[in-house]
């Protein structure tokens, strides 16, 4: 057994790699295989022109027989800067995102933190029902928010029915309803990185702050607040990141002027069928997101210091 | 023994292709566009299986053609589509010797057809139809009275008509091209044109009636003209009456009418192609052959109501059908219908360009 082990260490050690380069190698190649590689692929596209062919644009290099050029076309990323549809695009996605984020925390906090005050078995039982709508598909429960939103559907039949409005509220394909799909959507993205950070926020500190004359609502702003400041961070930003880049949600749920970044990017696939500058649109997108999300890391590191 | 049936099993999955006995075809098609034995009759008189998958735009299609190696043998693109992915080199020419059922087309249709693909070298018509008016014809009549222009575009773009017609829904199909080049009929001008200044009149135009239209989408409309939800739809024709049939089988009251207006309305083909990668041609050709078959022309005619261009079926589509103006317009409204152009890469980027300051208002 260990004469084995030794042997393959030895094996390993003479080809360079150690157990813990091998383990760390794992995540690296996935990496690389999946996201590095990928992303130079689109980098790449985004840099040729567009043509009518299979597929849609030109190679960058071209090789005839003893001359090789290379065309790099910066032509896209000029077009996504001079239309001001783009940065329009983007600006709207990012205030669609930063308000269901702040809304999926402002209902997720309360959930989160009685969750995590709750009773063993009450708190198991609460968790599972946050996490069992992820069960049925995502596509699904969107489509049934169409039934609930529409004109003759669920809630405005019932308030009709109650008398309390005469005429439908028209709130399917609007912002109003955008936001009600995401926020609905990734609400336990919020709750469950609160929770895990608010169920291990220990009882002698609010203790020690009421014994001090802080009442509740100073003790939850002075001690809880703060300490789960990580915890806020890192779900406001597994609902932001994603939200931004959202397409199916605006695209069931929205009207045509709810024009989200995804749109953009569908339209310029789809319907313009230039490659390049949907890679463009891809690279430049990724490229400024990273400004929002970068600034929220920093925020998270500082949180994380002050502990 | 176990070891022994892996190795059996093994080598059989490798022997698979060598021995196939069974042929298939992979077949890719619009929703709702098939009738519902189709498929089964083939399997029973060819012996060869059909897979079938379906799409709900033709830029679906188009970007997994572009993309190469779609796996697919028979697709269905409409006209200009077809036309552009031609010259992309993206589809093989047919053998016509394979397709003896051929001579059942109507010559004239498909010598329309041959203007998005000469000689009908790569292509042949499945279905087609026009792009008119699906409309709810008691809400309508409640708003814009007895003698509503059911019959014209200016029920729609005229903002006086949409205005009183917007609270009880209004949709347009996202479908630059056809709404853009009706708005051009509708204008006077030159369906066809490509000047940007013509273009821009079509927009300037939607943008006027935009506030009243409640959303732009290509099929939402279908289900929502059955249930009331909207009551005016610029529509495909065979939506419209798949949506007039439903609502007449919900028995809710709804009563569905589609009309061709009178200023013209674009005409477009679903024609049936091979990629040039595809994996069973031979297939394909069986396929595209047994779908020309008069009697099974007509089964899809009569369950999906789009009109075909199949001549010898033509006795074998239910009465109603085929003397129905809306699915078989009539000469002197065929006289008004307009084909789609393909536009390069500039023109469709300006088309594009205006259509999205339609829908968002940017």
């Amino acid at each position: 057994m260990t004469g084995a082990r030794r042997v393959t260490e030895s094996a390993l050690g003479r080809l360079g790699l150690s157990g813990r380069a091998l383990v760390v190698a794992v995540p690296l190649v996935w990496l690389l295989v999946f996201f590095l590689i990928p992303f130079l692929v689109v980098a790449k596209i985004s840099l040729s022109e567009v043509t009518i062919a299979r597929p849609p644009y030109l190679p960058l290099l071209e090789w005839d027989g003893l001359r090789a050029t290379l065309n790099l076309n910066f032509e896209n990323y000029a077009y996504l800067w001079n239309d001001p549809l783009y940065g329009n695009a983007y600006l709207f996605s990012v205030r669609v995102a930063f308000v269901s984020a702040t809304l999926a925390l402002l209902i997720g906090f309360p959930m989160a933190y009685y969750i995590a005050r709750s009773p063993e078995p009450r708190r198991t039982l609460l968790l599972t029902a946050v996490i069992l709508p992820f069960w049925t598909s995502f596509l699904l429960r969107v489509y049934a928010w169409q039934g609930f939103l529409r004109s003759n559907g669920v809630i405005n039949n019932t308030l009709i029915s109650l008398g309390i409005i005469d005429t439908p509220i028209v709130m399917l394909q609007t912002d109003f309803a955008v936001y009600i799909g995401i926020v609905y959507t990734y609400l336990p993205f919020m709750i469950l990185p609160l929770y895990a950070n608010l169920v291990k926020l220990d009882d002698s500190l609010l203790e020690a702050s009421a014994d001090l004359g802080g009442r509740p609502v100073a003790t939850f702003f002075y001690v809880t607040l703060p300490l789960s400041m990580p915890g806020i961070i890192a779900g406001f930003m597994l609902v932001f990141v994603p939200a931004i880049g959202e397409f199916v949600i605006p695209e069931l749920l929205g009207g045509p002027n709810t024009l989200m970044i995804g749109r953009v990017l569908w339209n310029e696939f789809f319907a313009n069928r230039d490659w390049p500058v949907a890679s463009a649109v891809a690279i430049a997108m990724l490229v400024v997101l990273v400004v929002p999300i970068m600034a929220l890391r920093s925020a998270q590191a500082r949180a994380e210091e002050k502990r | 023994m176990k070891k022994l049936a892996i190795l059996s099993l093994s080598a059989s999955v490798l022997a698979l292709p060598a021995l196939a006995q069974q042929q298939v075809v992979n077949v890719y098609n619009w929703s709702d566009y098939i009738a519902e034995d189709t498929i089964a009759k083939f399997e029973a008189e060819t012996g060869i299986r059909v897979v079938y998958d379906v799409y709900d735009s033709n830029e679906v299609l188009e970007a997994r053609l572009l993309a190469g190696s779609s796996g697919y043998d028979v697709v269905v693109p409409t006209s200009q589509y077809l036309a552009r992915q031609i010259a992309a080199g993206v589809y093989q020419p047919l053998n016509k010797d394979l397709l003896p059922n051929l001579a059942n087309m109507d010559e004239e249709l498909m010598q329309a057809a041959a203007a998005y693909d000469p000689g009908n070298e790569h292509s042949v018509i499945y279905m087609w139809g026009t792009t008119g008016i699906g409309y709810n014809v008691d809400a309508v009549r409640e708003r814009l009275g007895e003698d509503a222009p059911t019959d014209s575009w200016s029920m729609i773009f005229d903002p006086a008509n949409a205005e009183k017609l917007a609270d009880c829904g209004i949709t347009m199909l996202d479908a630059p091209p056809d709404i853009m080049q009706t708005a051009m009929a509708y204008l006077g001008l030159d369906p066809l044109s490509q000047e940007e200044s013509d273009l821009e009149q079509a927009a300037a135009l939607l943008e006027q009636i935009r506030p009243y239209i409640r959303y732009i989408h290509s099929s939402q409309y279908i289900t929502d003209l059955a249930n009331g939800e909207v009551c005016v739809s610029i529509g495909y024709s065979g939506d419209v009456f798949i949506a007039a049939d439903r609502a007449e089988s919900a028995g809710t009251g709804v009563e569905i009418d589609y009309s061709v207006p009178v200023e013209g309305a674009m005409q477009w083909f679903d024609m049936m192609a091979i990629p040039a990668d595809a994996p069973n041609p031979e297939a394909a050709h069986a396929f595209i052959n047994f779908i020309m078959k008069p009697e099974i022309t007509a089964d899809i005619t009569n369950y999906v109501y789009y009109a075909n261009a199949n001549a010898a079926s033509m006795e074998l589509v239910e009465e109603e059908i085929r003397n129905d103006p809306a699915i078989f317009p009539t000469p002197e409204v065929q006289a008004k219908l307009f084909p789609t152009i393909t536009r390069d890469a500039r023109a469709e980027r300006t088309l594009t360009r205006l259509w999205t300051r339609v829908r968002t208002g940017q």
